[in-house]
């Protein structure tokens, strides 16, 4: 037969039987399940792991709190309420704490969870071999730190179980932050005999043990976890959800149009370019939710002309945030002119940002003038600078529109710098830059996880910038001050200093834009440390 | 064949010696005369350009391409607006009277800017072909013509060379050389003249045994005549249909970086950063996708079209 | 012939470890690392876990020390992905994206070559320019918009095809023909520019002479011909469709190895880069193999080995 047809029936057979296998392997669809108390959610990203000593971020957190329960667990206000822990007694001096655990507690293969799972789930975050990168999440207990960085015991750790249903724990100083992280990952119990039989407990859906409400049944990378009701779960009468699946495809466009076609129900990263119509077309599926977190450019203090805060304010002063968030970033953003954002609670309850207020305010001739008194009267003599980004969201647009809007209000050449993520890390590490575009969430909701940031020699400082009385008010709120209303005001006060010497200007506070559709109730999507809380979650109608 | 070609040699030889040499005076004959042609010279390029003529569809894409170029040197003037130049209250409105592409998310007038885009990604498509048909015929050729160890040296080399991730030398130069539109050619002419090479010496070895490569060895010509007068012309072909193919491949590949943020710096656009922004929008503003994606196919039917013309114009069989 | 295969066996091995070496040590000049995070770890913590990941060694000893394990098949564990090892990222990942690339290397070559040998002997009436411009459309236009256009189509305006992920043979549709664009267009034209030439050679007026039919005039004689450089470029063409177009993989949500390849790097796993690459190039290898074989088979003319060493 002449090579031509040969080569012809070949392809034609190879094609054939490649459609035929892929019938056959059909299989690992979408999340076809046959309740209708199913959530097909999209975290945005495949979690780097689910093993809740190592986990870091926000999708693995995420799927984690769905699968396991710690001490406490947030609720709809907000507000540390009981999980594994029904109670807890806090010592007068603010340094004991003493959890009373439920006795029905048990694990998603019928084991009973008990204190000493606390016990050894913290140790294990802890021990250096481990290599867990937030095991700083737990320097808050005495002898915690000694232990991970190997010049102490496990033994010297002050935390114990005193029986099988309660808990003890010594903190080294007041931290009034320390309730609320027992419901973050890190400090997650651990079925000890599970994971001490099975060194990759986490790594599949076979051995993956939880206390949490929902159950894993199968893990494929890059495409979906699927996770059932925990029947074992203390509360499983109270949990209505039957299917929660975490579809971990990465695009989000294509999350876009698995929404649109059903395939998902909610999804966490909405398309930029959707938003504005959406919030214009008053879609039902549509929400904004608010975010803990700060949108805001560095710059390096050590550089000339960025040296001098009078440049560094007119800069500040020069940008129309409010023109930002409307017609570039488009999601209901608030303008920040502080670095802390809303919703962590002050002293007294209220909300410290409320409180603090403004701390500046946008003004054209007052920028010019400053930029004057520096040495540069209408931008003459100014050298170029460049603002630094990393490649992704509309960091483009934004410093695109700050470059415009300095120039058209200083009169000065600004350049733009786009760089890929490791590099752009390793750029703003090394100072090697003149601005550089940031942003910060916090690790636990009380300001000290804003404000320590930028001590001298920090390692998240990357400005360069050093205030001897700003080092000296973190210091106090952390030591002497810690645990009474004394911190709040030491807080507000080093952010004052921080606003006026600008070595970094807030832009915006975030938000998140997000798709649910509106049958979905009860879930919870707080403004940080998980992206969605699905406990409480039902489908309704 | 080797053993016979020997003993004929040495046979040759052995007479040789016996003929009084005195008897015999050499001709004086320019050395490379026995194998010129005896046809006039008509002049291989004037008689592509004749054939080319001809072509109907390379002269469209020729002119295609000329029109572009125009409007890629003068469009950015045309229309008033910069390709800079933000107006925040009018982002992506359609097109209309006074912003004849539309504009884009920033307010800025999408003709400047497509045209803006078609200079860089021209510049870069033709840079880049430029940049590995030097390097690819030089490298592909010796590589063919010689054959044996240094070919398979040489081909080992090449694939070396290209099973490394081509984004981590990207990434390389990007860190040592700063991004940007050297960067980009650099990176993409690296890149890209291996498949030159492999092409030219597949063409290379076929040819290389064919019939007038032995007639011109017969008649006495060097290993340099035999490449340029015989080699290159008649592997023409494929290479200029290769070579008019790797624009369009570095433009997607540029595109493709600009995909992943590694393209040319903001304000500046490439038609494939204004195609990649345009697909993010593409159910709410298609317009801006629609402009970028219709002249990056233009251009690739108008070289296209040249190039098949080519082809046909510089197939020396074709010769009338 | 056994000759050539050992030393070509041997080059091969040799061009894996320059490959392993190269990209080894380039992968260590570019700024950044697999734990430098946004939140700063304080030095103790980074110092702790670059130990256990064996990162603060001295890079010669990192390399040794990975020769060692990959003479033993053990690609070492993924930095980002905690939990998951690159052996196991190869496993569950290639066969995907081999899946995929099969479909779409069988569609481009079914359509390419039957693309290009109807325009061949149709040149210049209307079939030749359809096909021509058809064929321009497919690689005129980036594979990302490809993809973008078919699932806004298909998926988001008509709803006949799901949007993402791998499994059914309906959520293969979009990916292999995103996939397939480029390669038919570029097959297509290759062989009818290959066709056209072979036509022109003498060998085929004397085969019409001889009295053979038109048919068995294209079957037998032009189209083995024309096929021979398409050879060549089925080679890089295999291997750069089976382990996956990143965009393709990303935008369709398909977990293959394409999708690891530039994510790797961006994310700076070595071991996963590594792993990829050793993976890639020997795979190329085998493929360029495959192709020089052929080419033996496919042109008489052509010799493996030059004729002195016969």
């Amino acid at each position: 037969m002449p090579k031509g047809k040969k080569l012809f029936l070949l392809t034609t057979s190879l094609f054939a039987v490649l459609m035929l296998l892929l019938a056959g392997c059909g299989g690992n669809n979408t999340a076809s399940s046959s309740s209708n108390q199913t959530i097909n959610y999209a975290p945005g990203d495949e979690p780097q792991t689910l093993d809740p000593a190592k986990a870091t971020g926000l999708p693995d957190a995420t799927i984690i709190n769905a699968a396991f329960e710690g001490l406490t667990r947030y609720d709809k206000s907000g507000n540390p309420s009981p999980g594994i822990a029904t109670s807890w007694d806090i010592s007068p001096d603010k340094l004991t704490y003493t959890f009373h655990l439920r006795s029905d507690a048990k694990w998603s293969n019928g084991d009973p969870v008990t204190a000493q799972n606390f016990v050894d789930g913290w140790l294990r975050a802890l021990d250096p071999a481990t290599a867990s990168e937030y095991a700083y999440q737990l320097y808050y207990i005495k002898g915690a730190e000694a232990y991970n960085e190997k010049k102490g015991d496990a033994s010297g750790v002050a935390v114990k179980a005193v029986d099988d249903h309660t808990l003890q724990v010594q903190l080294t100083a007041p931290a009034p932050q320390f309730l609320g992280l027992t419901s973050f990952q890190t400090l997650m119990p651990i079925d000890g005999q599970v994971v001490k039989a099975h060194a990759d407990w986490a790594a599949s859906a076979t051995n993956y043990v939880g206390d949490g409400p929902f159950k894993m049944v199968s893990w494929v990378p890059h495409q979906e976890i699927k996770m059932v009701k925990n029947p074992y779960y203390w509360d499983a009468a109270n949990v209505k959800l039957d299917n929660l699946n975490f579809i971990t495809v990465e695009d989000d466009n294509t999350q876009y149009t698995m929404f649109k076609n059903g395939q998902l129900n909610f999804e966490y990263n909405v398309p930029l370019a959707q938003v504005a119509q959406l919030k214009a077309g008053n879609n039902p599926d549509f929400k904004i939710m608010p975010e803990a977190a700060t949108y805001f450019y560095r710059f390096n203090v050590t550089k000339k002309p960025l040296n001098d805060p009078r440049v560094r304010q007119a800069l500040a002063l020069a940008i129309n945030r409010e023109q930002i968030v409307t017609d570039v970033t488009k999601a209901q953003q608030t303008p920040a002119f502080a670095f802390v954002p809303p919703g962590f609670n002050d002293a007294n309850g209220s909300d410290f940002r409320q409180n603090g207020g403004d701390y500046f305010k946008e003004d054209v001739a007052q920028a010019q003038k400053l930029l004057a008194e520096a040495g540069y009267p209408g931008g003459k003599g100014f050298p170029a600078l460049s603002i630094l980004y990393n490649s992704g969201a509309n960091h483009q647009e934004v410093a695109e529109a700050i470059q415009a809007m300095w120039q058209k209000n200083l009169n000065i050449n600004v350049t733009l710098h786009n760089e890929e993520w490791q590099a752009y890390l390793n750029d703003m590490s090394k100072l090697n830059y003149d601005v550089a575009r940031a942003g910060w969430m916090p690790d636990y909701m009380y300001p000290m996880t804003f404000m320590d940031m930028f001590v001298t020699g920090g390692g998240n400082n990357e400005t360069g910038w050093s205030n001897p009385d700003y080092d000296a008010l973190i210091q106090k709120a952390k030591t002497s001050d810690a645990g009474t209303p004394a911190a709040f005001a030491d807080m507000h006060q080093a952010e004052k200093i921080l606003m006026t010497q600008m070595p970094i200007t807030p832009i915006y506070f975030y938000t998140q834009p997000v798709l649910i559709k509106p049958e979905l109730k009860d879930v919870i999507i707080p403004p940080f440390g998980v992206q969605a809380e699905f406990r409480w979650a039902y489908v309704g109608k | 064949m080797e053993r016979d070609e020997a003993a004929i040699a040495m046979e040759a030889d052995a007479q040789r010696k016996v003929i009084d040499q005195t008897l015999f005076q050499p001709l004086t004959v320019p050395e490379f005369a026995g194998e010129d042609t005896g046809r006039p010279a008509v002049g291989y390029w004037s008689d592509v350009w004749r054939r080319l003529r001809k072509h109907k569809l390379a002269m469209t894409g020729l002119a295609l391409i000329a029109v572009i170029t125009v409007m890629a040197v003068v469009g950015p003037y045309l229309s008033g607006h910069g390709y800079a130049q933000q107006n925040l209250s009018l982002t992506n409105v359609r097109p209309n009277a006074s912003y004849w592409f539309g504009t884009d998310n920033l307010g800025r007038d999408l003709f400047t800017r497509v045209w803006d885009g078609g200079r860089i990604s021209l510049l870069i498509g033709l840079l880049t072909s430029v940049i590995c048909l030097a390097i690819g015929v030089f490298y592909g050729g010796i590589s063919g013509f010689a054959g044996g160890r240094v070919d398979n040296v040489m081909m080992r080399l090449l694939e070396v060379l290209y099973s490394i991730p081509f984004m981590l030398y990207v990434l390389l130069f990007m860190v040592t050389l700063g991004p940007g539109l050297k960067t980009i050619l650099i990176a993409l002419g690296i890149t890209y003249w291996m498949d030159m090479a492999r092409v030219v010496r597949g063409q290379v070895l076929s040819l290389k045994e064919q019939e007038y490569v032995l007639a011109a060895r017969g008649l006495g010509a060097g290993t340099w005549r035999i490449l340029t007068r015989h080699l290159i012309p008649n592997t023409m072909g494929p290479i200029i249909v290769t070579a008019t193919l790797l624009v369009p491949q570095a433009i997607f590949t540029e595109a493709f970086l600009s995909f992943l943020g590694l393209g040319v710096s903001a304000p500046m656009a490439s038609w494939g950063v204004l195609a990649s922004n345009g697909i993010d929008s593409l159910s709410v503003y298609p317009w801006q996708l629609f402009f970028p994606a219709l002249f990056i196919s233009l251009t690739m039917l108008a070289f296209n079209f040249l190039g098949d013309g080519l082809r046909d114009a510089l197939d020396p069989r074709l010769r009338k | 012939m056994v000759k050539y295969l050992l030393t070509r066996l041997l080059s091969m091995v040799a061009a894996l470890w320059v490959i392993i070496t190269l990209t080894f040590f380039m992968m260590h000049i570019i700024p950044g690392g697999p734990f430098a995070t946004e939140r700063k770890l304080p030095p103790e913590i980074l110092a702790n876990v670059e130990a256990h990941y064996h990162l603060n060694e001295p890079v010669w000893k990192q390399y040794a020390d990975y020769l060692g394990s990959l003479v033993h098949g053990d690609l070492g564990p993924s930095y980002k992905y905690f939990g998951r090892t690159v052996n196991g990222i190869i496993r569950d990942g290639f066969p995907v994206s081999a899946t995929l690339g099969a479909l779409a290397l069988s569609f481009a070559l079914l359509v390419g070559l039957a693309t290009g040998i109807v325009s061949a002997l149709r040149h210049n009436g209307w079939q030749d320019y359809l096909a021509m411009v058809l064929s321009t459309f497919g690689f005129s236009v980036p594979n990302f918009i490809v993809a973008g256009l078919l699932m806004y189509v298909f998926a988001y305006w008509l709803g006949w095809l799901p949007a993402a992920m791998w499994g059914t043979p309906q959520q293969a549709v979009m990916p292999a023909l995103a996939l397939a664009a480029l390669p038919t267009a570029i097959i297509a034209r290759l062989m009818r520019s290959n066709m056209l030439e072979v036509l022109q050679q003498d060998y085929m007026r004397t085969a019409r002479s001889k009295g053979l039919s038109e048919r068995a005039v294209v079957w037998r004689h032009a189209l083995r011909n024309a096929v021979t450089p398409i050879v060549t470029y089925l080679g890089p063409l295999v291997a750069s469709v089976f382990t996956g177009s990143f965009v393709v993989e990303t935008i369709f949500g398909i977990p293959g190895l394409g999708r690891y390849y530039v994510s790797s790097i961006s994310d700076r796993d070595y071991t996963v880069i590594l792993g990829v690459t050793i993976f890639y190039a020997a795979f190329l290898m085998f493929m360029n193999f495959l192709v020089d074989l052929a080419y033996v088979i496919l042109d008489p003319r052509v010799k493996l080995v030059d004729r002195k060493e016969l």
